[in-house]
């Protein structure tokens, strides 16, 4: 986008929105919308409020525990389904379902066959990353270019330097890909785990500031959450995209 | 019988299987077996409270789908076309798409109350940013030379995007709307749940309370089944309405 | 058209002053600082065949697209019979190098779709695109979509839809650069025998010095940085001989000896 010949830089506009925001809140057209100053102000006293801590501390426990698993077991099962024929066929319909069933309805299994706590929630969060995990190993080991590893076979190559060398670097755009929306799926998941267990991280807070009405202490957690949500996509896209540089070349 | 049915089929007999298995030791007080979740569906089913409890949760879905898929469509088709509008809009989307947008649900709640409109509205969000982006994106993606065919032959503007542009865009819109719709059930599912107990929800919540552990899987089991068919069926209205998608893409 | 026949042309490609189908004049091209095209004249004979022949980055492609209406040029005009080109206009229909074809739409619908665009009913448009279909060597393919092609088959469906619309000026762009070489081979002939029967102005672009001594009555070679025509050859003999010996023929073999050693030079 230009404006008299200057190039404005990609997410400026949140400026502009940042701004109408600000009207808005200041017209005192809703209740519930105060002016995003305000906001701004109530995001630093939350910030240091040990309230806030330790909801941040269980929210990146929890997702970071539950995307270490939805990694872990993911990847491994994706290149596997690649490789084999009959896992594949086995597993693939499964994976595709639950890649678009709706998880929520799970979470109430989920809370009697683990209780009302931590552990719910990190599966919750697994659940939420890992089939596109699986998803996008499977397609990165299915795409590798045959003459590639027939390369690696003709240099006569073990299977164990074929997979370390050849196979996973040539599906790590893919795999990577994968992770990327596996983790915004997975800050997805582990809030609404919070939400509907609601006696534990940010589902907690929520609840509070609701119920009391605190609506400056609302947007400001909201915010915070929306921009670290925000930040950790982009992070892993710029990750993304400095393997990427050879995905296109194949 | 051909291979591809035979491993689904054998697929399905084992994970029911094991669920079946792990009932029978069972592993958890809450664990009914298959059969006993099986049973309980068909008598909801035919008890006829089943079709009450979908009819509904598929209010908020079915049009917090269709506001979904209209608008974001129409958002996506602008953003992707209009420079400004990218630069003014995209942002907004890309945050939303990013973000946990189901932690708004309190404030909706607050808002809107506790009925129709909240339960819509948290489909909607939910449902609406992948629509936009996907479409956004493949329409900005058309590739060059089909435009410059139209306008070689003199299409006009609307011509462009009516016979080039859209049907150029339709498979990675389609995808957007299969993620838009399967974004929208976890949001009617999260709004059953956590807003009021009404619909499916509330089998679940209900059956939960008094410790009907094989009417709660089996609801579960039929809004999962429940999703799949419709994901199915949309993509049988992509191939009804574009032919070639189903066929396969040229690429080069 | 005045010159149905082809002995007509092969005179009017020798006089002194040819009947001229689109002209160049003073054309240049600038993206920001950079200049792609600077100060290019060109004259394009009516009912033959021009190449623009040089190395990549030379400007070929966008003096074509110029004349397609399709960019704008920075300065300088194009006419067609005398007109100035605003835009795309019915007189003219581009063949693309990567083919351009719908993927969604069955071939006959692609061969019509430029009659489509021009509001012509269904009936009618698709009489006229199977008979080109037909003309092109597709007859049988009208129901199949353009992935169940090879490549010299999707480029016969983009060669009959620039036919079908019936314009004046056919313009090229690397048509045969996608396709394998016993295919491009084929198409050439084809190219040839086309260029012979139909009365049309042809505007080739290639790289391939071979192809454009091999198809072309004029090969404007256009070098880079600046761009310009650095030369005109017309190959005057080749027209008359039959389109299967002239690959051994000294004056081919020779045209293409002297491009290459005026081109040599700029490839890196």
């Amino acid at each position: 986008m230009q404006l008299f010949g200057i190039r404005l830089p990609a997410m400026s506009s949140l400026i502009i929105w940042g701004i109408v925001w600000e009207v808005f809140g200041r017209l005192e057209i809703s209740f519930f919308v105060p002016p995003l100053s305000a906001v701004v102000t109530t995001l630093f006293e939350v910030i240091g409020s040990a309230a806030f801590q330790k909801a941040l501390y269980e929210t990146a426990y929890a997702f970071a525990s539950g995307v270490f698993f939805a990694v872990v077991i993911g990847i491994p099962t994706g290149i596997m389904m690649g490789k084999n024929r009959l896992l594949d066929e086995l597993l693939l319909p499964w994976v595709n379902i639950f890649l678009s069933a709706p998880l929520t309805a799970l979470v109430p299994v989920l809370m009697v066959l683990f209780g009302f706590g931590m552990k719910s929630i990190i599966i919750t969060t697994t659940l939420f990353a890992i089939w596109i995990i699986i998803l996008n190993a499977r397609a990165g080991v299915m795409q590798i270019n045959r003459s590639l590893l027939e390369m690696a076979r003709s240099f006569g190559a073990s299977p164990w330097a074929a997979f370390s060398k050849v196979y996973f670097w040539a599906a790590l755009p893919e795999i990577l890909g994968g992770v990327r929306i596996g983790v915004i799926r997975a800050v997805k998941g582990v809030i609404i785990g919070q939400l509907l267990i609601s006696i534990v991280g940010f589902g907690a807070l929520f609840e509070l500031y609701a119920n009391n009405f605190l609506m400056e202490h609302f947007w400001a957690v909201l915010v915070v959450l929306f921009a670290m949500a925000f930040t950790i996509s982009e992070l892993l896209g710029y990750l993304e995209r400095r393997v990427a540089y050879y995905a296109a070349k194949r | 019988m051909n291979r591809p049915l035979l491993l689904k089929l054998l697929s399905a007999a084992i994970v029911f299987g094991a669920w079946e298995i792990a009932g029978r030791i069972p592993v958890s007080y809450a664990l009914p077996t298959f059969f006993e979740a099986m049973a309980a569906l068909f008598r909801m089913a035919f008890d006829g409270s089943l079709w009450t409890a979908y009819a509904e949760t598929l209010k908020p879905l079915a049009i917090g789908v269709l506001i979904s898929a209209v608008l974001g469509i129409t958002i996506g088709l602008w953003v992707g076309l209009s420079k400004w509008f990218d630069w003014l809009f995209s942002p907004i989307f890309i945050v939303m798409q990013a973000a946990p947008l189901a932690a708004l649900i309190p404030l909706l709640v607050m808002m809107y109350g506790i009925g129709l409109t909240s339960k819509v509205f948290v489909v909607c969000i939910m449902a609406m940013p992948v629509i936009v982006l996907n479409t956004a994106g493949a329409v900005r993606n058309t590739p060059t030379s089909l435009t410059e065919m139209g306008r070689s032959f003199q299409a006009s503007w609307w011509e462009v995007i009516l016979k080039i542009v859209i049907p150029a865009a339709s498979p990675v819109i389609f995808s957007g709307l299969r993620l838009g719709v399967s974004a929208g059930f976890i949001g009617a599912i999260l709004s059953e749940l956590k807003i009021t107990p009404t619909g499916v929800g509330d089998i679940i919540t209900y059956s939960r309370s008094i410790a009907d552990y094989a009417s709660m899987y089996a609801a579960i089991f039929s809004i999962i089944v429940l999703a799949v068919i419709f994901l199915n069926l949309l993509e049988k209205l992509e191939f009804y309405l574009f032919e070639g998608n189903a066929r396969g893409y040229a690429s080069d | 058209m005045a010159m149905p026949q082809t002995e007509t042309v092969h005179e009017t490609a020798t006089t002194a002053a040819p009947d001229i189908a689109v002209s160049a004049r003073n054309v240049s091209k600038n993206y920001g600082p950079v200049e792609a095209l600077k100060d290019l004249s060109l004259e394009f004979p009516r009912g033959q065949l021009t190449s623009l022949l040089g190395p990549s980055g030379c400007g070929k492609t966008t003096l074509l697209k110029i004349i397609a209406g399709l960019l704008e040029p920075s300065g300088g005009d194009i006419q067609v019979d005398g007109k100035a080109v605003t835009g795309p206009g019915p007189d003219r229909a581009f063949v693309f190098q990567d083919f351009a074809l719908l993927p969604w739409a069955s071939v006959i619908r692609n061969v019509a779709f430029g009659l489509e665009l021009r509001g012509i009913n269904k009936s009618e448009r698709e009489d006229i695109a199977s008979r080109y279909i037909k003309d092109v060597g597709l007859a049988g393919f009208e129901h199949s979509f353009p992935h169940e092609l090879s490549g010299g088959m999707r480029q016969r469906v983009g060669l009959a839809r620039a036919l079908s619309v019936d314009a004046d000026v056919l313009l090229m762009d690397e048509p045969f650069s996608a396709v394998d070489e016993q295919t491009r081979r084929k198409f050439q002939e084809d190219l040839l025998a086309l260029v012979a029967n139909e009365n049309k102005t042809f505007i080739f672009v290639t790289h391939s010095i071979e192809e454009a001594v091999y198809v072309s009555d004029q090969i404007a070679i256009l070098l880079p940085r600046p761009s310009r025509v650095s030369d005109i050859i017309r190959p005057t003999g080749l027209r008359e001989k039959d389109s299967t010996s002239i690959r051994r023929d000294p004056e081919y073999l020779d045209i293409v000896d002297e491009i290459w050693a005026s081109l040599r030079s700029y490839v890196e």
